[in-house]
């Protein structure tokens, strides 16, 4: 090994070492960024500097996929291999680029210049295939010629309502765009409990997925004793097939810090999080750019606005671990520890980060705050039904015409959200026959008479919700897209996806890339998700290669329902449940020796 | 203060703030464990304690949850026997039971197949034989974290241990794979003492399972020395 130049970590060490523990996670991102890798003797120092044991630090690196304790390329392309990717041939694109550098997956070039991975969800489904190479996105990447969009994302917003999305679609709205946050200013002339009385009476809950009440949340923080409290927000978008709140950080930065001051009024709350996930690193310079006006304006900080109330918000940046989106593990990593999720009760709005009372919430559900702080609860109820009030956006993706972020109120039906997007898509037949009305109708025929007649692509599936969620059919497309509709229909809104299969897909493909998901995403804490997350795969694994074994359905029920019904977290409480409804509305997949349905 | 509540429908009173798992305990009935250990923290990772609690969608681990007035809890319930049974099944598919004969008494009880899952990824690695006091088979670690948490602020505070890896892949390490001596361990032996597994074993036991005599093993200058007489 070469020798290791401590000087330019020396350098940059001091800021984290007032953090603590919970600077482990910045450190090692800071130190990666000279090395490019984390050396041995480097970590050794931070560990040194930040008073946490070697082992425990190490145990930190080898937990996240982002964090490498063995040299890397100084270019490292990450292929996004999950779902909507596989649909739009990214499996095609890892192997011409691998084959083209001579590596493999996973490898990385003798002279260390380049390292090719195939990557979890990169939260750039409607542009797909694409990639991250290094801190950029690379996508709509065209295989025959080798063209991509290279730098931001674009964020391709649609849908019927722009009330989340007002600022979206077209860059990063400035605060003079944004304007005062007038919602704040209301927000410091009532009480932080009639604050929390407003939410409370919006009935939002929260759209992180499990749709809890939010103004119990904050409630509850609120109420809690405790001197010191937090707001944290949850941007560690990694449900596969989730991208709203990619573009609601990039687009809308101010919007989010307006509605975290607000739950640090309401909470009594100084200090708040944004934890952002390690594969949008390109977000965090427009996080910390919007943080950095919002403070020049006096908008964060110390005594506010002379209100009596100080809070400023700090960013943190994951490293690759889709568990760290469970709240109890997003501490953990803050915390500057694995992210390994925590036996609930307690919650954390009694127990939450540093174990003081917190508020955590999705990026979208803070994006609501304001709204209903301005204009007040019963107008934000005029929006959805009276059970779901509010908009809702959906990541739509897969095989339909124009896959984006739609905004739509609660209560319109999945036929008319695939209506917006466009229809059902075929990659193998020309697009213009698609007509909207073809698939709202489900395939009504065409005159074959016609020229270049083909029949119109039919919906197979929608995987519902992420891979956490459930599989849909055509039988679902009247189903209203409600939480009480959709609890009804056994189908979890999850953080909302909508990604479309048409009847071309070989969906024990789809299958096994979820199995391969969650196995390469378990934390391994408890048992059940632990083994059954790698039973699962390799189960899903034989069932695609058609080498089904007999009794394979019967094992992959006992694993699934067993790590639905005993895991630990709701990572492993979720982690069959696509599988699980797959194998109720298409039991031939799974029977012995049985090909594929589609060829 | 003392709760009444009902286990298996017999009504049963415990002292507050005790377990479900401490309630079945003092009154006879059987709930298994793994994980589970009196001398470190509970953090209800194996699941084989499971039990089903009226009112609660998901199964829940008697280890931690409080037994609380008139809480209705089904300890063999169809639901439990089946979590239980594929848990077993997955260990046996997992990993090296031989030296845990407690789970293997427990897989008879449950019906369980160590067989079940066939062509199913092994979690083995090379016994690990660096410091004279004990050796550390991985092969047979179930990760029940004990003696991660007796090296750490469970007792002994001497953070020499942690994971490697994470998921199915997750093991037991040290700091850069370091061999035992040059870590912070103190060779205390609590961490040998509080696996359930044969995953840990002392030095001396490991070579005389391996057919050497006391005689080679003194010489070998390892393990317990003699004393002199």
């Amino acid at each position: 090994m070469s020798e290791i130049n401590l000087i330019s970590l020396q350098a940059k060490l001091p800021k984290f070492i007032p953090l603590g523990r919970s600077g482990l996670l910045p450190a090692l991102h800071a130190t990666q960024k000279v090395y490019g890798w984390l050396p041995q003797e480097v970590v050794a120092e931070i560990a040194k500097a930040l008073k946490v044991p070697l082992a425990d630090v190490h145990g930190v690196i080898e937990f996240y996929s982002l964090f490498y304790n063995e040299p890397v390329g100084r270019k490292i392309i990450r292929v996004c291999t999950d779902q909507a990717c596989a649909l739009k041939g990214a499996d095609g694109i890892l192997r011409h680029l691998c084959s083209h550098h001579g590596l493999e997956a996973g490898q990385t070039t003798p002279d260390l210049s380049l390292t090719i991975e195939a990557s979890p969800c990169l939260g750039l489904c409607e542009q797909a295939p694409a990639a991250l190479v290094d801190d950029k996105t690379e996508t709509n990447i065209d295989l025959e010629t080798g063209a991509y969009n290279l730098g931001r994302p674009q964020s391709i917003v649609a849908g019927s309502l722009r009330l989340l999305t007002a600022n979206c679609g077209e860059g990063t709205t400035s605060l003079g765009k944004y304007g005062k946050y007038t919602a704040f200013l209301k927000a410091l002339e009532m009480t932080p409990d009639s604050v929390v009385a407003e939410i409370k009476a919006s009935g939002l809950v929260g759209r992180g997925g499990a749709a809890f009440p939010t103004g119990v949340k904050w409630e509850g923080a609120a109420k809690a004793d405790g001197d010191q409290k937090y707001v944290v927000c949850n941007a560690d978008e990694s449900e596969p097939g989730t991208f709203k709140d990619r573009v609601l950080l990039l687009d809308d930065p101010n919007r989010l810090i307006e509605g975290m001051l607000i739950a640090g009024y309401a909470i009594g709350s100084d200090k708040g999080f944004i934890y952002l996930r390690g594969e949008y690193p390109y977000i965090l310079p427009v996080l910390e750019e919007a943080l950095a006006e919002a403070r020049m304006a006096g908008l964060l900080g110390k005594n506010i606005l002379n209100s009596g109330f100080s809070f400023d918000i700090e960013v943190r940046l994951g490293a690759g671990a889709y568990i760290c989106g469970e709240e109890t593990a997003l501490f953990e990593s803050i915390e500057g520890k694995r992210g390994f999720p925590r036996v609930k009760p307690p919650f954390p709005t009694t127990n939450g980060l540093f174990d003081k009372p917190t508020v955590i919430n999705n990026v979208e559900t803070f994006f609501n705050v304001p709204f209903i702080i301005e204009k007040g609860a019963a107008e934000y109820r005029k929006i959805g039904t009276e059970k779901s009030p509010g908009s809702k956006l959906f990541c739509v993706s897969g095989d339909v015409a124009q896959p984006g972020v739609y905004e739509v109120p609660f209560g319109i039906t999945l036929r008319e959200l695939l209506k917006m997007a466009g229809g059902v898509v075929r990659n193998d037949i020309p697009q213009f026959h698609n007509s909207t009305e073809d698939v709202v109708r489900n395939g009504i025929p065409q005159d074959p008479a016609l020229a270049g007649y083909h029949p119109a692509p039919q919906l197979q599936a929608v995987l519902f919700g992420g891979a956490a969620g459930a599989f849909a059919t055509s039988a679902h497309l009247d189903v209203r897209l409600t939480f009480e509709d959709l609890r009804a229909a056994g189908l979890p809104l999850g953080s909302g996806v909508v990604m479309v299969f048409n009847e071309t897909r070989d969906l024990r493909d789809a299958l096994k890339r979820l199995g391969k998901f969650f196995a390469h995403e378990s934390c391994g804490k408890c048992y059940p998700c632990q083994m059954g997350t790698q039973r699962q795969m390799e189960i899903l694994d034989r069932v695609a290669r058609g080498e089904t074994l007999p009794d394979d359905a019967l094992r992959l029920q006992d694993v699934g329902w067993t790590m639905t019904d005993a895991s630990l977290c709701g990572l492993g409480q979720t982690a069959a449940s696509a599988v699980l409804s797959a194998m109720k509305l298409w039991p031939e997949l799974f029977v012995e020796g049985q090909r594929s349905k589609v060829g | 203060m003392s709760v009444a509540f009902f286990m298996d429908g017999k009504q049963i009173s415990v002292e507050e703030g005790k377990t479900l798992l401490e309630a079945a305990r003092e009154n006879g009935i059987d709930i298994p464990t793994i994980c589970f250990h009196e001398a470190t923290t509970s953090n209800a990772l194996c699941r084989i304690c499971v039990v089903e609690v009226e009112g609660q969608r998901l199964l829940q681990p008697a280890c931690i949850v409080k037994a609380a007035t008139n809480l209705k809890v089904q300890t063999r319930s169809e639901r439990v026997v089946r979590a239980r049974k594929t848990i077993l099944e997955m260990l046996a598919s997992t990993m090296d039971l031989s030296d845990a004969p407690e789970i293997l008494t427990m897989m008879d009880e449950y019906g369980a197949d160590a067989s079940r899952f066939p062509d199913a990824q092994r979690r083995e690695s090379e016994v690990k034989d660096d410091n004279p006091m004990f050796i550390r088979d991985y092969s047979k670690c179930l990760l029940c974290w004990r003696c991660a948490q007796v090296c750490a602020d469970d007792a002994q505070y001497a953070f020499a241990i942690n994971f490697n890896g994470r998921g199915f892949e997750t093991q037991i390490g040290t700091f850069f794979e370091r061999t035992i001596p040059e870590t912070t361990c103190v060779l205390c032996g609590q961490c040998v003492g509080v696996c359930p597994t044969g995953a840990l074993k002392p030095k001396r036991e490991f070579l005389l399972e391996q057919g050497l005599t006391p005689d080679q093993i003194s010489v070998l200058g390892t393990g317990r020395k003699k004393r002199k007489a």
